[in-house]
């Protein structure tokens, strides 16, 4: 079971969070001017690296709120986690 | 009566081997990256229904050591939409004369596949899929709970529990057989037909000039090729990434276990979406459980153990004399799982560079199938009339299909 540190909590068992993927997914500034392939793109294609991977997670069961975390895809380790919007 | 060894115990003799290691050659016609279930049948049919012999099969690790090593080996077809009832279908109908055409014992079993029904949602979803697989030509029948009782004797089909059992859907000719001798005879039929299976060859670039491919960069030198095709499931992405496509994929950790060797009581693989767990027995005797991917992008082969005990709280749920079974081991693969729970096969923007991929959690049984398909699409360089829904541009158009709550949630 992975040990995640929220940054208000600390670090908690994983089965107190829920996983949101890719970290920094923009919606599209002005989605009426984006084509069909670069809607699908933002639908449906995310980075899906071996090796770190920059990804959100949620503290469900403890404070309810989204953080960004740096997690490499074969180790686990997990690293810098962070309020989203901060960089580290 | 117990058997005493006199020393020195002699270790049995190896069978004839099946195939040869060999060093890659410089050029081939096709290449096909990942010596799993899907890559090897893929070269045997490239053989044996296109006359096209010169192919390798290369493999980072060595041969069928990834997700065809560890599956659940259910097999079955009776998923909602025709495009998938179609190409699994295709995929079970070539099982069923495999062993024969393969001349190797897979130990293929049909012993059929219920789906059970724990609430009312369940019920209408497993009726209507029901009729769905009949309309598709696939042997489907609903089932209700006194049946089952009698299928299964061991189920708690009692009306106080969390779960109770309304009903299942069973496909009579769905089944396991033994992944290994699946991925062993397909090896062995593709070797004799010429294909060369070159394991610890790492592909480490898709090597494209203009917009065509021309072969691929390995740990073991450049190869060249007429055709690429990709056949790595979860790391699909990671090749994609070398040819510069980005596929709608994700890799998860997907795990399974086995208990310890038990007295046949399981005669028939049971699937619950709702309390999300799948059980048979294998021939041997171990029980053989597998649930839901963890939720997480990962490439280590190895989940979390809460997914591991909650899948076994609903096998104890449904089963209670499995509380006395004990864990043999557990363990994971990467699956790559499609936004629709959907395979690609295909063609990709890149001439003559294929890709296989996206299975997620049910490629196993799509072994065959996938292999026939996908081979036919390779000889023809356009998509097979069954591969044709699974075209990687139905995430631009819109013609998704839809799997994920459709089919079973688990595979």
């Amino acid at each position: 079971m992975l040990y995640i540190p929220c940054p208000w909590c600390g670090p908690r068992d994983e089965t107190e969070f829920r996983y949101g993927g890719e970290a920094g997914v923009a919606y599209p500034a002005d989605p009426d001017a984006v084509d069909d392939a670069a809607w699908s793109e933002y639908l449906f294609v995310r980075s899906n690296p071996k090796g770190w991977f920059e990804e959100r997670w949620v503290h469900t069961s403890g404070c309810r709120r989204w953080f960004t975390v740096r997690r490499h895809t074969v180790s686990y380790e997990i690293r810098d986690p962070r309020p989203i919007g901060e960089s580290t | 009566m117990t058997t005493s060894y006199v020393e020195p115990y002699v270790l049995p003799e190896h069978d004839v081997p099946h195939w040869r290691d060999v060093d890659p050659k410089r050029s081939y016609d096709v290449v096909i990256v990942g010596a799993g279930g899907h890559g090897l049948a893929t070269a045997y049919y490239l053989a044996k229904n296109h006359g096209i012999t010169d192919v390798a099969v290369l493999d980072k690790g060595w041969l069928a050591g990834g997700n065809m090593a560890r599956n659940t080996t259910i097999i079955r077809s009776n998923y909602l939409w025709d495009e998938s009832a179609a190409i699994y279908e295709h995929a079970l109908k070539l099982w069923e004369g495999l062993e024969e055409d393969l001349g190797y014992e897979l130990l293929f079993s049909q012993r059929g596949v219920l789906n059970l029904a724990h609430n009312l949602g369940d019920v209408r979803e497993g009726k209507r899929r029901v009729n769905a697989n009949q309309l598709n030509g696939v042997d489907a029948q609903w089932l209700e709970p006194e049946d089952i009782k009698k299928l299964v004797p061991i189920l708690d089909t009692s009306r106080d529990v969390r779960y109770p059992v309304h009903g299942g859907t069973f496909q009579p000719r769905a089944g396991i057989a033994k992944h290994d001798y699946v991925a062993w005879g397909f090896a062995r039929a593709a070797y004799e037909r010429g294909v060369q299976l070159i394991q610890h060859c790492e592909v480490t670039g898709v090597s494209v000039d203009g917009n065509r491919v021309t072969g691929v960069e390995t740990t073991r030198g450049p190869i060249a090729a007429g055709k690429v095709a990709l056949c790595a499931a979860g790391h699909t992405s990671v090749l994609g990434d070398m040819a510069g496509l980005r596929f709608p994929i994700q890799s998860h950790p997907l795990q399974a276990l086995v208990s310890e060797l038990l007295e046949q009581v399981l005669d028939t693989v049971v699937m619950s979406n709702a309390v999300h767990v799948y059980v048979s027995q294998a021939h041997k005797g171990e029980l053989v459980l597998g649930a839901g991917i963890d939720s997480y992008n990962g490439y280590g082969q190895r989940g979390s153990i809460h997914v591991i005990e909650h899948q076994l709280s609903a096998a104890l749920e449904l089963f209670p004399i499995f509380a006395r079974a004990h864990v043999l081991r557990t363990w994971a693969g990467i699956v790559d799982v499609c936004p629709d729970a959907s395979p690609i096969l295909g063609l990709t923007p890149i001439e003559e560079l294929y890709v296989n991929g996206g299975w997620g959690t049910g490629g196993f049984k799509a072994t065959p199938g996938a292999g026939w398909v996908y081979a036919d699409t390779i000889a023809n360089g356009r998509p097979h009339p069954l591969a044709e829904p699974y075209r990687i541009d139905r995430f631009r158009t819109g013609a998704l299909i839809d799997e994920h709550g459709a089919a079973a949630v688990a595979h």
